[in-house]
């Protein structure tokens, strides 16, 4: 019963904090700066990637580097699908739309997502995340030569072949050309809240708790009947399915969109979001998405320095954490401290503390 | 040595077939639950197993020893399907077991506890024992995210099903305890009780008293025969500990060098001279246990 009742009071905060920060949003929109108003549709994209992909590298425990070609993928069959809705349709209902064009990013990347991870899942540890990069890349040149346009009700896909009938609506390497801007801050939220829903009553569950199983010893998991294959296929497309959402919904928020944007890059951001949050942790997952989404905006003055203070700042990460020397050094300013207080009560109960506070281990 | 097993080692009397068979009286009607038949496995250039011959009966306590590198892990991996056998055949209830994969043996009923414990560590040991109710109370994905009544059900009986079964070793009070925190006496009984979740009709112990004191083997071996007795299901294990071994095994299977010397009750594998020659002459210590048993 206790541990019950501590995933439910996680799950509580996790969503009322999503729910209070739209809150709050919402009741500030109009105070708030233009560049700010701008993120808060990618500031939600970016949780939802983040919370997807924790599901594949903190749940499952499989290192994907791809999960920027899911979203690729989704963004712009959202783009097109809402374009072809609205040209060849004459849809004029924006909500709909944009749920039409989330939906249909969500299957498309569902669909490669199962196509990936057949060969992909095969493999374990290092190799598995090299092959996930690569389908990554493939995923971004591959979207460098797709051209689609719309011919009455008729949806014509190119591929290499840029001299299509009809209005253009994805120009190969190009991309996407007047897109309609019809992403909202709450359509965002209810993502999050989707993804939030699917994800930890995932891990609650039978399917979430097989997944972790695979995760944490494969060949137990094998020997008790669990299909690992399977199941980290599950946690694969799941969380393939979520971030081509997050792809349509982002793609649909510029009024134009190269799949160039789509680099080897962003996946990583998503990855150091979901590392910075803590792997398997949800909530931080939604926190750092958010703050690291942020910052950058909000110390745009110093953006000429801010990849240099980065690359410094992981470096110096790298060398604090895993250098004898300089773990020796952090363990001592530890010591002092606790000596410190040591010296202090022995003092206070003694009187003859002095010579007791010195420098021995 | 309790009382109630030293009457059932008396009672349990050879049967007459020679050749392959040390099935108990009690299952003779009743079809074998696992028949190997010229199992052999080859790595490379070297034959780990061969010739092995062996049927366990519905309800028998089967053990096989022998000294370290025999090769008895190697029998339980390829009675789990971990290895393909490269000759001979394994029957579980009758069912041929060529191609199966490992999901498919845990199926058929074989289930297995680990010589270096395999439980999922970071997870609560109710959430260890559910795993391994994965294929006895299913629903599917959406039910779980939906959170459908058919999710609320099956996890009430998963629950009810989890504590049954920890009960057994009296460990339902420890079902929100990291399955990693606990002593190594309780992990081993936790994958145990993890194995029976999975609903087998042969159960696989490797070396289930390793690291256990005395009064814990004790313990154990009632449990085993506790646990053959309410589940009625084989159980075959691997096992050092000659008092465990003599103690509740009734047909016992020696294996050397990947090959079965001798088979038999416990008190013909004592005074099999080829045994006490390959294994039990060469390690004093066991030998001078064996003097106490008999």
């Amino acid at each position: 019963m206790n541990a019950k009742r501590k995933k439910l009071i996680y799950n509580s905060v996790t969503f009322g904090i999503v729910i209070l920060a739209y809150v709050l949003c919402s009741s500030l929109y109009g105070s708030m700066s233009r560049s700010l108003r701008g993120q808060l549709i990618p500031i939600c994209c970016w949780i939802v990637m983040a919370v997807s992909l924790n599901l594949v590298v903190g749940i499952s425990g499989e290192l994907s580097l791809g999960h920027a070609g899911f979203m690729s993928l989704g963004a712009f069959s959202g783009i097109v699908v809402s374009g072809w809705m609205l040209n060849g349709f004459q849809m004029e209902n924006e909500i709909l739309r944009l749920v039409i064009a989330m939906a249909a990013g969500g299957l498309v990347a569902g669909i490669f997502g199962v196509l990936i991870g057949i060969p992909v899942l095969r493999l374990r540890g290092d190799y598995l995340a090299i092959v996930t990069l690569a389908f990554g890349e493939i995923i971004r040149n591959v979207m460098n030569c797709v051209y689609a346009s719309v011919e009455g009700k008729r949806l014509v896909l190119g591929f290499l072949n840029p001299s299509l009938p009809g209005k253009l609506l994805l120009n190969g390497p190009n991309g996407a050309v007047s897109v309609g801007k019809i992403a909202t801050f709450g359509a965002g939220f209810i993502l999050i809240l989707v993804t939030l829903t699917v994800v930890l009553n995932l891990i609650n569950s039978r399917t979430g708790r097989a997944i972790m199983a695979t995760r944490d010893n494969r060949i137990a998991a094998e020997s008790v009947g669990i299909n690992v294959t399977k199941y980290k296929m599950i946690a694969f497309v799941t969380a393939a399915v979520l971030a081509g959402m997050a792809g349509a919904l982002y793609g649909l928020n510029y009024s134009t969109l190269i799949p160039g944007k789509f680099k080897f890059d962003q996946s990583i951001n998503v990855l150091v979001f979901v590392v910075l949050g803590g792997i398997g942790n949800t909530l931080g997952s939604v926190i750092s998405a958010t703050v690291l989404t942020m910052l950058p905006e909000l110390l745009r003055e110093f953006s000429d320095y801010r990849m240099l203070v980065y690359a410094l700042l992981l470096i110096a990460m790298m060398l604090i954490t895993n250098t004898p020397a300089s773990r020796a050094v952090l363990n001592n300013v530890k010591g002092m401290f606790r000596r410190r207080n040591l010296h202090q009560t022995v003092q206070a109960t003694q009187g003859t503390g002095k010579e007791k506070g010195g420098r021995q281990p | 040595m309790s009382e109630t097993i030293r009457r059932r080692n008396a009672d349990t009397k050879m049967v007459p077939v020679p050749s392959r068979s040390i099935i108990p009286e009690r299952d003779l009607g009743k079809m074998p639950v696992l028949e190997c038949q010229h199992l052999g496995i080859d790595f490379g250039g070297l034959t780990a197993v061969e010739d092995f011959n062996l049927v366990v009966g519905k309800t028998e306590i089967a053990g096989l020893i022998g000294p370290n590198g025999a090769g008895k892990t190697t029998v339980f991996n390829l009675l789990t399907k971990v290895y393909e056998p490269t000759r001979g055949s394994v029957m579980i209830n009758g069912i041929d077991m060529h191609g199966m994969d490992t999901v498919a043996a845990s199926r058929h009923g074989i289930a297995r506890t680990f010589q270096n414990i395999r439980l999922f560590s970071n997870m609560s040991v109710e959430d260890n024992v559910r795993i391994g109710l994965h294929n006895q109370v299913r629903y599917g994905m959406p039910s779980g995210i939906l959170r459908l009544p058919a999710y609320w059900k099956k996890e009430r009986e998963q629950h009810e099903k989890a504590m049954e079964l920890l009960s057994i070793f009296g460990m339902q009070d420890m079902g929100d305890m990291q399955a990693g925190s606990l002593p190594y006496g309780a992990q081993r009984r936790l994958e145990i009780v993890r194995a029976l979740a999975t609903n087998p009709s042969l159960l696989l112990l490797d070396e289930p008293a390793a690291g256990m004191n005395p009064h814990e083997t004790q313990e154990l071996m009632d449990n085993i025969i506790k646990i053959r007795d309410q589940f009625q299901i084989a159980v075959m294990l691997i096992e050092h500990d000659m008092n465990l071994v003599m103690g509740i095994c009734e047909g016992i299977c020696v294996l050397n060098y990947g090959k079965i010397i001798a088979k038999g009750t416990a008190e013909e594998i004592q005074r099999n001279p080829i045994v006490v020659e390959a294994y039990l002459g060469k390690q004093k210590d066991v030998g001078e246990k064996e003097g106490t048993e008999a």
